[in-house]
């Protein structure tokens, strides 16, 4: 079938500022959009630029605004979508060059809550016991890939980069309700600020955004009622 | 000189081996990571069904029943004090895993969950053992998350989107790595008294992939350009079951959990290859039994495909044939729900893909070129060794896919990836750290750019007619049709030529990007001549070893030959041409013998 892409382009060592070109392809329904960037980046113009490497929706390298909705270029299909396909980098970051965002302001604000397992107490000679309840409690969460779908589609992130998005909080919501950790209560504190949970809408933008099928607005819920009752359960 | 840097301890890779390599080596020296990606989108993270450690959490298990596994798995071609030092290791190196947080399944009562994995039995029974330390069937994306935020919690300083391209070694010792800043397209000399490459495999030289689009041997394309050798290269694992012609992996943890292979007549065809453990034999042995079903016909439709059935009325079937039980000796018996909660993205990437339910619909499935048994040599310290006699080159480490120890010899077991990044990644960054605090900084050479500006300006003229894209596509077709899985002295006579013919033609691209901001045509082009030369070194080296082992399967040399063969390969590079060379096998308590399953 033939499709038409429109692409965002900007190269900042050559555009005054953005544009989009268009190109029309034969395309197969069962092929990746990442298939067809790497087409037209092989056949036609080695100049466009964008990020990837599994390719099949793990490392999260490859997110996008897909005709309107932040995909991961390798987890959508042609058959998906209509036969005219724009894609544009993901909102509310700094474009680098053409699909390439900036992403340190993003794991800046990972890096805001504390994303990392906090238990001092010294552990035991096996494995730290867990039931299967306590692991399943906070399941979800471990999915996610910081890949940035949900907190670039967030209304409230673009109305406030320093707002630490969705994925920070599903984040600190993985260890918040892991029973090993200890540093719930700091990570409460640290989104209870102004630029915390409370920036949450419930929107819903980033459940849908994100290609892991995180429950992310449920999630963001949890920790406000955590941080409301003063008590993680 | 501008963009210099100074650190004790370089690592090149930020997946599992360079993230436990960064923690421990950054404890006692200064450390920096380079990674051409975010340390997150490392391949580690694809990882799916486990990570190999003797815990003995459902049944009886002995790390000594896993070493034995694992030499039987090699074909007798892993070195067997590494191998036994890899499987006493892998229990208190999976129980730290567990300390840093990694969010593993857990049992009824609390512990690390397991699973049956290919070729790990019980050594009395020779029954499937359940060895494989899983989180879901997503154990490497929590490895890699797990490392990386252990890293940040000990600010470990990383150098993110910097691919390095070259590796500086003066007067026979390493001094220091050069990178190009993607973000710029500036180089960056890393002046360095060790240097630790773990920079992952090579797997995209094939047609049919499990493998990133990074994993382009980065690593043993660039050390073999500075004279050292590449260990084992004609050994790559073709992994049975990726999805049909997308090549994804389906892990091996859906035949862990009971699912079988069915050929075109509907039958368990693995019964016939391997009777006493089937579908859970090894993963080359598995490959060849597809292939040759799919020769004789029996292929889905008569195509290059077979089924995965994970349907519960097939396991829990075959279950019953097999007797299988539970911990509690109840019979072995799965409901949808279980599957779908123990295999979550196994069925996501089954309706993404191919619209199917692979709980209510077989799965189609091919042998996808998956996993490199050879790499940059080293001990089981991490050192890289560069001769036949096991010479170390001082301040020089690899860890990972990208380094042959060798504890996975001709073939490699699943679930042992996993466990030699951590395991290995952690010895190489102690020693490398360990060995910076003793010695002093080698002096850099006048210019040390000049070899990387050299490769870079040799894209950058090119002015001719080739698409690389075209050329990496001959490679791939060649080599997954003529060095895939089975192998024939003419066959691979034919890939040679055609290699070295894209070579050549790499040579007369197209005018390529001079941008500075990601140039991602260049570094595209640079890697591509990384996976030809790979390619060319992988044929060179299988077609001089004249029997099968392993994952070296020639039809013109079917059988093993311990006579002759019992030996590593080392290929080196020297002006343009490939010199073979080959040193012995450690061999401590298992002589070679037949290989059954």
């Amino acid at each position: 079938m033939q499709v038409t892409l429109r692409i965002f382009r900007y190269n900042p060592e050559k555009d005054k500022k953005p544009y989009y070109d268009r190109f029309q392809i034969e395309a197969d329904p069962t092929d990746r959009v990442l298939d067809l960037l790497e087409y037209v980046k092989g056949q036609f113009d080695g100049t466009l630029s964008f990020r990837r490497s599994c390719a099949h929706g793990i490392c999260g390298s490859d997110a996008m605004r897909i005709n309107g909705h932040n995909r991961l270029a390798c987890k959508i299909l042609v058959k998906e979508l209509s036969r005219k396909i724009t894609i544009e980098p993901i909102l509310g970051m700094r474009v680098v060059k053409d699909l390439i965002v900036e992403m340190e302001p993003f794991f800046d604000s990972y890096r805001k809550v504390l994303p990392y397992l906090i238990n001092d107490e010294t552990p035991p000679k096996k494995e730290r016991l867990q039931s299967p309840e306590a692991r399943l409690r906070f399941d979800d969460t471990t999915k996610c890939i910081l890949c940035a779908c949900c907190t670039t589609s967030c209304p409230s992130f673009w109305a406030s980069e320093e707002y630490v998005g969705p994925a920070a909080i599903v984040t600190a919501h993985r260890f918040i309700f892991d029973s090993r950790d200890q540093a719930g209560a700091e990570r409460l504190r640290i989104l209870s600020d102004q630029f915390g949970v409370y920036r949450c809408h419930t929107i819903f933008n980033c459940t849908v955004a994100c290609p892991r099928e995180i429950q992310i607005t449920k999630a963001i819920g949890e920790v406000k009622k955590a941080i409301a009752i003063g008590k993680i359960e | 000189m501008t963009n210099y840097h100074q650190y004790d301890v370089v690592v090149i890779g930020a997946g599992g081996a360079g993230l436990m390599a960064a923690l421990y080596a950054s404890k006692n020296a200064s450390t920096a990571v380079l990674s051409k990606l975010y340390p997150t989108r490392s391949h580690t993270g694809t990882a799916q069904g486990g990570v190999g450690a003797a815990l003995g959490n459902i049944e009886e298990d002995h790390a000594e029943w896993h070493t034995y596994d694992t030499v039987k798995g090699s074909d007798y071609l892993g070195d067997q004090d590494a191998i036994e030092f890899m499987c006493q290791e892998a229990i208190q190196a999976v129980y730290e895993l567990e300390h840093m947080g990694l969010p593993f399944s857990r049992t009824p009562q609390g512990k690390i969950d397991q699973r049956p994995f290919g070729g790990h039995t019980n050594n009395v029974t020779g029954k499937p053992v359940p060895r494989a330390c899983f989180a879901a069937d997503r154990t490497g994306h929590m490895i890699l998350q797990t490392l990386y935020q252990q890293c940040i919690k000990n600010n470990v300083t990383f150098f993110n989107e910097f691919h390095v391209l070259d590796v500086l070694i003066e007067n026979g010792v390493a001094a220091g790595a050069v990178a190009v800043e993607l973000a710029t397209g500036e180089l960056h000399v890393f002046h360095a008294k060790s240097v630790i490459f773990a920079t992952g495999g090579h797997g995209r030289i094939w047609e049919i992939t499990s493998n990133a689009y990074s994993f382009t041997g980065d690593g043993v394309a660039v050390t073999l350009r500075r004279g050292i050798p590449a260990e084992d290269m004609e050994f790559f694992q073709f992994h049975p079951t990726g999805i049909y012609r997308l090549g994804i992996l389906i892990t091996e943890g859906v035949r862990g959990e009971g699912g079988v292979l069915i050929n075109d007549k509907g039958e368990r065809f693995m019964e016939h290859y391997a009777p006493k453990v089937k579908d859970l034999a090894s993963r080359d042995v598995v490959s060849r039994a597809m292939y040759l079903e799919m020769r004789e016909g029996r292929g889905i439709g008569g195509k290059r495909y077979l089924y995965l059935d994970m349907r519960p009325e097939t396991v829990n079937k075959y279950a019953a044939l097999d007797g299988r039980k539970r911990p509690d000796g109840s019979p072995y018996v799965v409901t949808g729900e279980e599957l779908l909660h123990k295999l979550p993205d196994i069925v996501d990437f089954n309706r993404t893909y191919l619209g199917i339910d692979p709980v209510s619909q077989m799965m189609p499935v091919q042998p996808t070129a998956h996993y490199a048994m050879g790499g940059i040599p080293t001990n089981k310290l991490g050192q890289v060794v560069i001769d036949e006699q096991n010479n170390v080159l001082p301040g020089l480490y690899a860890a990972g896919e990208v380094a042959c120890v060798s504890v996975h010899g001709a073939n490699r077991l699943g679930t042992n990836s996993l466990l030699d990044l951590i395991v290995f990644g952690k010895y190489a960054g102690l020693e490398a750290a360990q060995y910076a605090n003793g010695v002093a900084f080698q002096s850099l050479p006048a210019d040390p750019t000049e070899f990387t500006r050299q490769q870079i300006d040799a894209i950058l003229q090119a002015d001719g007619e080739e698409k690389a894209f075209e050329i990496g596509k001959e490679m791939k077709s060649v080599m997954f049709d003529e060095v895939g899985v089975f192998r024939t002295a003419e066959g691979m006579g034919h890939a040679l030529e055609k290699v070295r013919e894209l070579r050549e033609r790499l040579k007369h691209v197209r005018k390529v990007d001079r941008g500075k901001v990601f140039n991602t045509e260049l570094l595209n082009i640079w890697e591509l001549g990384n996976l030809l030369e790979l390619a060319e070194v992988t044929t060179v080296s299988a077609l001089a070893r004249n029997e099968s082992r392993g994952g070296h399967a020639r039809e013109d040399y079917p059988k093993r030959d311990d006579q002759n063969w019992l030996k590593h390969t080392l290929a080196w590079m020297q002006d343009g041409e490939i010199k073979l060379g080959y040193k012995p096998v450690v061999i401590t308590k298992y002589p070679p013998k037949e290989r059954v399953y």
